[in-house]
């Protein structure tokens, strides 16, 4: 399929793109998928299974299984007897060779992850290719290294792995969330069982490959795919010492509750309701290319996304108007081509989500607005779209759409744009540009908000810690800060 | 039996502790206090739900201005209490003595533990952020740090056996870091909390920053757990592990933090080491490009 021309020819733009598309040649996708537990692919217990499809053509990928209670058993199991028998025995400088294996294996074979990634999650490949999957080495290589330098991260002379982790991840960026949960655990001696969304599975699957390849001992990673169903049975096994969980603050609240009074650790990575906050001395073009990476970056499925347009009134006419011309730029279309900026939206029910909330938006009285843009007549899409004239009490200003919806607030002092910007029950990222240096300083200062993007936006780095404050969850992933969810220490 | 010329004490009226006031109850109940050898000690106020959503605001509206002074200035104020304790040494020496059915010895130390503690977490106000805070090397044209913040809201429920050096040992690094706190005191042992409350209320402490309620930890946390513009709650001094369970989950309403108790008797004389002091602070990220 090709629409990567089509979507550009109707906003009479200049340059007319020949299509690019990657090759699917690259991949190598198995009709069907077991459950990868204690080192080698097994069929569920209960032999159910469940589809994964292309969300751009709705093209069915694969047959993958569903783990039942029973099976989520089988690999807590598994991951236990390696914690206890193998992991937790071996060095730290052993450890720390087993993830450089593996951050150069992924390097290796990035190409095929990238086109997998587009594949089974409808991000473009440039993203894929050029952020999630280099990132994921990133992240394996910088854990690599804590593996025998834990004495020194500064939790204690002794610091000591919890045991097993479970791990439950989101489809929006399935293989980078996969290396944020599993490199630091595997770095400081614990095992994990890991769910990848029922939507994303395959490169979780393809990295259990990976794991094969790089001759990991079998059970320190196992890879479990189901539904909410696998993920419950997961985070509530009494053989989970830790779960970790990035994904809707919805089922971050039920986390909590489920293992409310037990032993486990949690660690929470839950929505976001961002605000980029556009002062008048910004420079108004690299704002502009801001704010579009801030809200249509991986389609807006992104928890930390700038969904609220936060711009000085006095500036915002202009701003507006410029961004609309940028938007009007945006190519939406086949997520492997190379051209393409806006891929598709991950499944049905998210569609069916960002197109609701949509509605209300216009229902509550915004002005609702998106570029010319040709839908491809199958798979799920949704244009690039703001909202102006948006008040504090709109629902879209104040729910997560996880979409590439943009509502547009405006603001007349810095301290009123403070305020609004933290008048929300999360917290997870806020933007603020301007040219002065002393107000982004007092801006980050006033921000309730794990990470402050000032002049840039939707940065990631390994050394980083990410992560939120308030309704956003707790604990921090990347960088020294992220080895301490992972650690006993007193 | 009072003779011609004994003199009759003056009794203190054991209050609350809320927005740097001392009221009763709203409730207008109190309870009775006994010594270690089961006298009585006093009436104290016995916290209801209003008293708790009161303090909650009281430490809200503290929030701000607490958070936003200076390391250098928290530490400085964290080091007054521990001057005016010592001032205050002889009579806490007393009323620890009296609450905890304790020898003069030991009342004695857990005063001087106390101070010594208030003045070891002072330091820590602007030197924590050095320790647990971090530039980062980035893979590319960025330059970002990592700073500790105060979570916001604490609310604390201290222990029910350590009623001075356990309550300062628990409120001490939550307030050093920049966090308000709303305490459920001990219960049974309430009365160094509120004399506590004098030494804070006549220090340079603001109002607000730290709320005393005395009562029942099985009656106030509850809604304390549950509210929502809580945004941590340090569940130390609750031995009943399933009312533990029951906070922890109303907790997660919100996602508060929850600092779980600790497993059999806390040995408060011990090095605390970093770990309070680092339960209830979040990390912030701040990034921005490199260029000409």
């Amino acid at each position: 399929m090709n629409v990567s021309k089509g979507s550009t020819s109707s906003t009479g733009a200049m340059f007319d793109y020949a299509p690019a598309p990657e090759s699917r040649s690259v991949v190598d996708i198995a009709s069907s998928y077991g459950l990868f537990i204690d080192g080698e692919f097994v069929d569920p217990v209960g032999d159910t299974s469940f589809k994964t499809i292309s969300p751009a053509t709705e093209e069915v990928l694969a047959e993958v299984s569903e783990a039942s209670a029973e099976d989520v058993d089988r690999a807590v199991r598994a991951a236990r007897t390696a914690q206890s028998r193998v992991w937790s025995k071996m060095s730290g400088r052993e450890r720390s060779k087993y993830l450089y294996r593996i951050a150069r294996i992924i390097q290796e074979r990035s190409r095929e992850l990238a086109v997998l990634e587009s594949l089974d999650n409808g991000k473009p490949i440039r993203e894929s290719r050029d952020v999630d999957v280099p990132l994921v080495a990133a992240y394996f290589f910088y854990y690599a290294g804590w593996a025998d330098k834990l004495e020194y991260a500064g939790f204690g002379p002794d610091p000591r792995p919890l045991g097993v982790a479970g791990q439950v991840i989101p489809w929006n960026f399935p293989l980078l969330m996969l290396a944020w949960k599993i490199a630091p655990a595997l770095a400081t001696g614990n095992t994990v069982v890991l769910k990848p969304a029922e939507t994303t599975p395959l490169t979780a699957l393809l990295f259990a490959e990976i794991c094969q390849q790089a001759d990991l001992p079998r059970g320190v990673v196992n890879i479990i795919t189901g539904a909410g169903e696998t993920g419950r049975a997961l985070v509530t096994h009494d053989g989970v010492d830790k779960v970790a969980f990035t994904g809707s603050t919805d089922v971050g609240r039920s986390i909590a509750k489920a293992v409310a009074g037990s032993d486990k650790k949690v660690t929470l990575e839950l929505g976001g309701k961002a605000a980029n906050i556009v002062f008048d001395d910004a420079p108004v073009d690299q704002a502009v290319e801001g704010i579009v990476n801030g809200i249509f970056f991986n389609q807006g499925h992104v928890c930390c996304a700038g969904s609220r347009l936060l711009v000085q009134e006095s500036v915002a006419d202009d701003v507006l108007e410029r961004l609309k011309r940028r938007m009007s730029t945006l190519r939406l279309g086949d997520p492997l081509d190379k051209n393409t900026d806006i891929g598709a939206i991950n499944s049905a029910d998210q569609l069916e989500k960002i197109r609701q909330l949509s509605e209300v938006g216009e229902a509550e009285g915004a002005g609702r607005w998106s570029p010319a843009c040709e839908i491809p007549q199958h798979g799920f899409w949704f244009p690039p779209t703001i909202f102006t004239g948006v008040s504090q009490a709109h629902r879209i200003a104040r729910e997560e759409i996880f979409g590439p919806v943009l509502s547009v607030i405006t603001f007349r002092t810095p301290a009123e744009a403070v305020q609004k910007a933290n008048n929300t029950p999360f917290g997870l990222s806020a933007g603020v540009w301007t040219d002065k240096g002393s107000r982004i300083l007092w801006a980050a200062d006033q921000l309730r908000a794990g990470v402050v993007w000032a002049n840039t936006f939707n940065k990631f780095d390994p050394t980083s810690p990410f992560g939120g404050y308030k309704e956003s969850g707790y604990g921090r992933e990347g960088g020294r800060h992220g080895l301490e969810a992972y650690l006993a220490h007193s | 039996m009072p003779t011609a010329d004994s003199r009759l004490d003056v009794r203190k009226t054991y209050k609350l502790y809320i927005g740097g006031a001392f009221p009763r109850s709203e409730s207008g109940r109190s309870y009775v206090v006994n010594d270690g050898k089961g006298r009585f000690l006093a009436n104290a106020a016995q916290a209801s739900r209003k008293d708790a959503r009161d303090a909650v605001a009281a430490a809200r509206k503290a929030f701000g201005g607490w958070s936003g002074k200076t390391a250098y200035n928290r530490g400085q104020v964290v080091y007054r209490v521990a001057e005016l304790l010592e001032g205050r040494r002889v009579q806490f020496v007393e009323e620890v003595q009296r609450s905890e059915g304790a020898t003069k010895r030991q009342a004695e130390r857990a005063v001087d533990l106390s101070i010594d503690r208030l003045v070891w977490y002072a330091g820590w106000a602007d030197k924590v952020a050095q320790v647990v805070g971090s530039a980062n090397p980035i893979a590319g044209p960025y330059f970002n740090f990592s700073l500790p913040e105060p979570t916001g809201v604490v609310v604390v429920v201290a222990p029910e056996e350590s009623s001075l050096l356990g309550l300062v040992s628990v409120l001490a690094p939550v307030i050093v870091t920049g966090n308000t706190a709303v305490v459920v005191t001990s219960y049974s042992r309430p009365l160094p909390a509120i004399t506590l409350s004098e030494v804070l209320a006549t220090s340079d402490v603001p109002g607000g920053v730290v709320n005393m309620l005395t009562g029942s930890a099985a009656e106030v946390a509850p809604w304390l757990a549950s509210h929502m513009d809580v945004n941590a709650i340090d569940l130390t001094g609750v031995s009943d592990a399933s009312l533990a369970a029951s906070l922890e989950e109303s907790a997660a309403e919100n996602l508060k933090r929850v600092r779980r108790p600790e497993d059999g008797p806390a040995d408060w004389s011990a090095d605390p080491g970093m770990d309070r002091l680092t339960a209830f602070l979040e990390t912030k990220t701040v990034w921005h490009p490199i260029g000409i």
